[in-house]
């Protein structure tokens, strides 16, 4: 069992990190074409990076993509779970679970359902378009954050609140919605991750006029590897993962993900 | 869920924009795919309303449904590989102590972060002939010249699987921290071997969820578009990737949109037996 074990994690690990040390490899590597073993090792793959107007525009439409249909993922998410989760409202399940639809499905439906909508629209290849459709699927994240924070809420504070006279808004906004902040962050910067990972969709809504990331390395691989495009890689990755770790680090990273608290404790 | 209030008319209120946003860039976009499945097709245009069961008939053309069962097969075998290992790696990291728990928990979510464009282009490379792991073979005297592995099936298999892996661990892994160390502790007390144990004991105790993994699986990778698309010739394309196709390559908007309704149905089909199977569970 022992060496079952070691085989199981040391097999995962290495599949896991796999790509991860060929594409940091390959954005160190002087030369143009990949290659094993390297032959030396340069930065200059970032550099382009941050000057070619191409990967310019790229990285600008999509971390404005990122940020602005992540925020307007939580303003739809935030009014849903807490209206659902304080009041009695009968068709409550069926919005939410309307909520949760477009992400429980395949992501090419809401793609090829936003291309013939802005079809129909008569709007097309706009980058609004690529933020609302990015921000419908991608709701769901801060749903089921902040409506899981909605849940484990202690009920004692927002009823101390108007038993001591505050109308209802001055509640939601001085007690309710502090309360809901982190959940609102969580929800938020996985919206933000996912966005700026997502091809499908940007690609059939505007793929053609709003080059992001993802869809400009597509193109990019099309025409053959640039070392260009494994920095980009290694960009998103360091970003990602120190994230996390900042959470392992300040929050509890276990507890987030699930984990029973007890048994926690147990393994120290 | 009795402490809930009355609706006030604020609250009502409250919900018209979310509710709004979900209707109108949702369920309408829904609603005009419908509608468009039942269109006519115009070369070299997009399409004119009409209503035709063209789109619909070929659905069961012979190419199309073996296309269909071959994106359901292959997707069912990489829940099948995912759960396979993804479950003793679980099992193993819940017994872990802290830190190579956590460090362990930041690898899988690391690998949940990238991109699957990222994913399909680095297994690109690693399973292609210029640089790829058959050039370390060679280096190491296992192999006299580099081979290529892609495009192939295996590869869109081993892509899929990775793209799915983290979410099949973050799946499994609240209920195996939960799964009680006195039982395991009492299966070996009594006897039995750790293997005898994991068989045994862990396992069965486990099978629900192990089973909502696999099909959590299956509609992710189902939804994969890039993976297929870079790693397999046309013969190994997944729905998305027909549906897709369609709909940009093709200029066949009508038909990748009665496809995109029976991939619809499908996963539908699949995520309810997966609330099934979840609410039979909650007891664990």
């Amino acid at each position: 069992m022992r060496v079952f074990r070691a085989v199981v994690v040391t097999a995962v690990v290495l599949f896991l990190l796999a790509p991860l040390v060929v594409i940091t490899v390959g954005s160190v590597n002087p030369s143009r074409y990949l290659q094993f073993p390297p032959d030396g090792f340069s930065l200059n793959w970032y550099g382009e990076l941050f000057t070619d107007p191409g990967w310019q525009d790229s990285i600008r439409y999509s971390l404005t993509i990122a940020a602005t249909s992540a925020a307007l993922a939580v303003l739809i998410a935030t009014p849903l779970a807490f209206v659902l989760r304080t009041y009695r409202i009968r068709l409550a399940p069926v919005i939410y679970t309307l909520g949760i639809l477009p992400f429980m499905l395949p992501p090419i439906i809401s793609a090829l359902g936003m291309q013939v909508f802005w079809l129909s629209v008569g709007h097309v290849g706009r980058i609004e378009n690529v933020i609302i459709a990015h921000a419908v699927f991608f709701s769901t994240l801060p749903l089921v954050t902040i409506s899981l924070a909605m849940e484990t809420m202690d009920r004692a504070l927002p009823e101390a609140a108007q038993t001591l006279g505050a109308d209802r808004r001055t509640t939601f906004r001085t007690i309710t919605l502090p309360l809901l902040v982190p959940s609102m962050i969580t929800g938020y910067a996985a919206a933000f991750v996912l966005s700026l990972n997502e091809y499908i969709i940007s690609f059939l809504v505007a793929g053609f006029t709003v080059e992001t990331l993802p869809v400009k390395i597509v193109n990019g691989l099309r025409y053959g590897f640039t070392p260009t495009i494994a920095a980009v890689a290694v960009v998103f990755i360091v970003i990602a993962a120190t994230t996390f770790t900042l959470f392992a680090i300040f929050g509890n990273l276990m507890k987030f993900l699930g984990a029973d608290p007890e048994i926690l404790e147990k393994n120290g | 869920m009795s402490e809930r209030e009355r609706p006030t008319r604020g609250a009502y209120g409250v919900l018209a924009f979310p509710v709004a946003m979900l209707v109108i860039f949702f369920l309408i976009p829904f609603g005009i795919m419908v509608a468009t499945s039942f269109y006519h097709r115009v070369e070299g245009a997009f399409w004119t309303p009409a209503f035709e069961l063209d789109n619909w008939e070929r659905l069961l053309h012979p190419v199309f449904l073996e296309r269909a069962v071959f994106s359901i097969g292959i997707c069912l075998l990489a829940g099948l590989v995912c759960v396979g290992i993804a479950f003793p790696f679980t099992y193993f990291l819940t017994r872990m102590r802290r830190r190579a728990h956590v460090t362990l928990l930041i690898v899988v979510l690391s690998a949940l972060s990238l991109s699957e464009v990222i994913v399909a282009f680095t297994w690109y490379i690693l399973l292609g002939r210029a640089s790829g792991v058959s050039n370390i073979l060679v280096w190491l005297g296992l192999m006299n010249e580099p081979a290529a592995y892609q495009p192939s099936f295996v590869a869109v298999l081993l892509g899929l699987a990775y793209i799915a892996f983290p979410y099949c661990v973050l799946t499994l892994y609240p209920q195996l921290t939960r799964l009680d160390p006195e039982l395991t502790e009492a299966a070996q007390t009594m006897g039995a071997s750790p293997w005898r144990t994991f068989w045994t004991v862990v396992i069965p105790i486990a099978r629900p969820i192990i089973v909502a993994g696999f099909l959590l699986v299956f509609v992710f990778t189902l939804g994969s578009y890039i993976i297929a698309f870079f790693l397999g010739r046309p013969e190994h394309w997944t729905l998305s990737v027909f549906i897709a196709d369609q709909a940009s390559a093709q200029a066949n908007v009508p038909f990748a949109s009665a496809m995109a309704i029976f991939l619809t149905l499908l996963s539908l089909l699949v995520v309810g037996v997966v609330g099934l199977i979840e609410s039979r569970t909650r007891r664990i």
